[in-house]
């Protein structure tokens, strides 16, 4: 086993500097004028995202490809949606949410969202509405080898509900490109905040979200995170801040890694408010990629209560899964636990349901269907297709 | 039902079973008495066909057909059905959706949970967070699902509390056809360290099980009662005298 110093060989990746030269800025590739313009396979891939165009059970639809959008529309009166360069506009350059949770001095990717945008979305569920059906955005890159760079805004007012489905995709032909996402999440008082994003990303693709969160009293935020296809890499670390009492935040993900694939993942939580609450779970498999799965818990105030879950499964040779669980208090009243676990399926799982009449297959299914639930409800049909394509999948590793 | 006829077992290069013989007709319920590592649980899971057991002598016959080396599934297809001491976490898989896998008939999970109040427990990861009870519970559940002709349970009975005791103790007369007079066909081989399942299961017969082997036949009452007053040594030393020893 060639074991390198730094862990994994990272020789083709770029610099971030590097990365940000090699790629066109976005502004400069004109998109699409409209989603009519998109052609029958560009459709079936955003499917496939978690997005669908006709709109259907979907409370809002918000689309920009390149750096141009070409849908944006709501339905409910409940909600605000908004291109993010209007939103700066009418808001007066959104002064309490603008940077405010993440700095534009963090690294390159930050400083170069923060000079060179091209959109994003805005989103504000007013308060004390609670919207049923999921609102959908879309970010997705249509040429070969651009910089899409973009920064969301998302805000929910005292008391709202809202579930924000976000699916993040390149063309089905492209190879090559960058994304830079900063997002800004504010959850206020006692409202609930439930976002689902999809990456769907060619196998060519650097990735670069930078994600803030902020949760006040009773405020409850819900991340699910799914990325099933090939991509180049991967780098995202989203950090929520439980800022008042009862705040809750839970984060899902599950993650495949194909061959070539690095991802780097995980969640940072910082519980600042007596009883607030934390999960950060993941479920990652390798065929033959890697993964980081992070997971870091601050406890800064007392009766708080989080938990750390990393399960990573490696299916296929020189897959790497690195889980690196942490936990830090600062006080003694707090209960916080973590559990991690890489490797194969557990023979003696196997095992327990072949003793109930299950063959090996349809064991190795059971568990891995299993570990692939991590309760996300508003999967649309095909997505549920394409997890059901990985449990399959995992029958050739074994 | 089923005859096992000198078996050897190894577990990691380990001897653990030394010559087991044992024979159970249909219909029939036989206890296994034991200290604790004195491989009750190999012979249970050596039966089943686990991984990790190996058979070095000696067959096993199930309903005639030699199982000594059938694959795990195809035995639990033939009628044999284990409840396990301490089953794996299954994180993500629910225990109706096992229950759905098991049974023949589509509702029978939840007909099952609803009789043994274990509805709460439908929509729950398997095992995950279970308490001792509750495992057993689970584990009845999904063999009453299963329904097998020979049943092998792993001390069904520890960890459970007295409440609970009664509703363990029905699932299994369930199990094991507890109701039927005549014409009982399910079977049934019951380790236990308490005894206590005596109190609510009528078992045929009892054996003891020490350092591998089978040292005592017997009415299941009766050596329960020996074993309470003398301890297991006394079996061993009871089993010598019969072969003509004296110590």
């Amino acid at each position: 086993m060639n074991y390198s110093e730094n862990h994994y060989d990272t020789k083709d990746l770029k610099s971030d500097e590097d990365l940000l030269e090699t790629f066109t800025p976005a502004s400069e590739v004109e998109g699409p004028k409209d989603i009519g313009e998109f052609e029958e396979e560009e459709i079936e891939r955003l499917k496939q995202t978690g997005i669908d165009l006709t709109g259907l059970d979907r409370v809002g639809t918000f689309i920009q490809t390149n750096s141009s959008v070409q849908k944006c529309d709501c339905e409910s009166q409940g909600v605000e949606l908004l291109p993010i360069t209007e939103a700066f506009k009418k808001y007066n350059g959104l002064k309490d949410y603008w940077w405010k949770l993440i700095s534009p001095e963090k690294d390159s990717f930050t400083r170069e969202a923060d000079q060179e945008l091209d959109n994003g979305y805005f989103i504000r569920a007013l308060p004390g509405e609670k919207v049923i059906y999921p609102l959908q955005t879309c970010l997705y890159m249509r040429n070969e080898n651009v910089a899409q760079r973009v920064h969301n805004i998302v805000i929910a007012e005292e008391g709202s509900e809202l579930h924000v489905i976000t699916g993040c995709s390149t063309h089905p032909h492209l190879r090559s490109g960058l994304h830079i996402g900063i997002s800004e999440f504010y959850v206020k008082k006692g409202a609930k905040l439930t976002f689902t994003m999809v990456h769907n990303w060619g196998e060519n693709v650097y990735v670069r979200p930078r994600t803030g969160i902020r949760v006040e009293e009773d405020g409850v935020f819900l991340s699910n995170y799914i990325s099933l296809k090939g991509v180049k890499s991967v780098q995202t670390f989203p950090t929520a801040t439980l800022a008042g009492p009862n705040a809750m935040a839970r984060f899902n993900s599950v993650i495949v890694a194909p061959e070539g694939s690095d991802i780097d993942t995980g969640a940072k939580v910082i519980l600042k408010a007596p009883g607030s609450r934390s999960e950060i779970i993941s479920r990652t498999i390798s065929f033959g990629g890697r993964v980081v799965a992070r997971g870091h818990l601050v406890g800064l105030a007392a009766n708080i209560k989080a938990h750390l879950e990393c399960q990573g499964l490696i299916l296929a040779e020189h897959g790497v899964i690195h889980a690196i669980p942490e936990l830090e208090a600062h006080v003694a009243d707090v209960d916080m636990s973590h559990e991690a676990a890489v490797g194969r399926i557990a023979q003696e799982e196997i095992e327990y349901l072949m003793a109930r009449g299950l063959d090996e297959e349809e064991a190795t299914s059971t568990i891995v269907r299993g570990f692939l639930d991590v309760r996300i409800n508003g999967l649309s049909p095909e997505l549920n297709k394409e997890l059901q394509e990985v449990v399959e999948e995992c029958h050739k590793g074994m | 039902m089923l005859l096992i006829e000198d078996l050897w077992v190894e577990v990691q290069g380990k001897e653990i079973l030394k010559g087991i013989n044992l024979r159970i007709e249909p219909g029939e319920t036989h206890c296994l008495f034991g200290k604790n590592g004195s491989g009750k649980t190999t012979l249970l899971v050596t039966l089943m066909g686990f991984s990790g057991y190996k058979v070095k002598h000696g067959r096993i016959l199930f309903k005639g057909e030699d199982i000594t080396h059938l694959p795990i599934n195809e035995r639990a297809k033939l009628g044999l059905g284990l409840s396990f001491q301490r089953p794996p976490t299954l994180r993500g898989v629910k225990l109706k959706n096992l229950l759905a896998l098991y049974s023949k008939e589509s509702d029978a999970g939840s007909e099952l949970a609803l009789a043994y109040n274990f509805e709460d427990f439908l929509g729950r990861q398997v095992n995950l967070g279970f308490s001792g009870g509750e495992i057993k519970k689970s584990e009845l559940l999904q063999l009453l699902a299963q329904s097998p002709d020979l049943s092998l349970l792993d001390e069904p009975e520890s960890g459970v509390d007295i409440e609970n005791l009664d509703v363990i103790c029905q699932m299994i007369r369930k199990l094991l056809q507890k109701e039927l007079r005549k014409h009982r066909q399910k079977s049934g081989l019951i380790i236990t360290h308490t005894g206590l399942i005596l109190n609510y299961v009528n078992a045929d017969r009892g054996h003891v099980m020490l350092n591998g082997q089978i040292y005592c036949h017997g009415n299941p009452r009766d050596i329960f009662e020996r074993i309470k007053n003398y301890g297991y040594e006394e079996c061993a030393r009871c089993r010598l005298f019969e072969q003509g020893f004296k110590i």
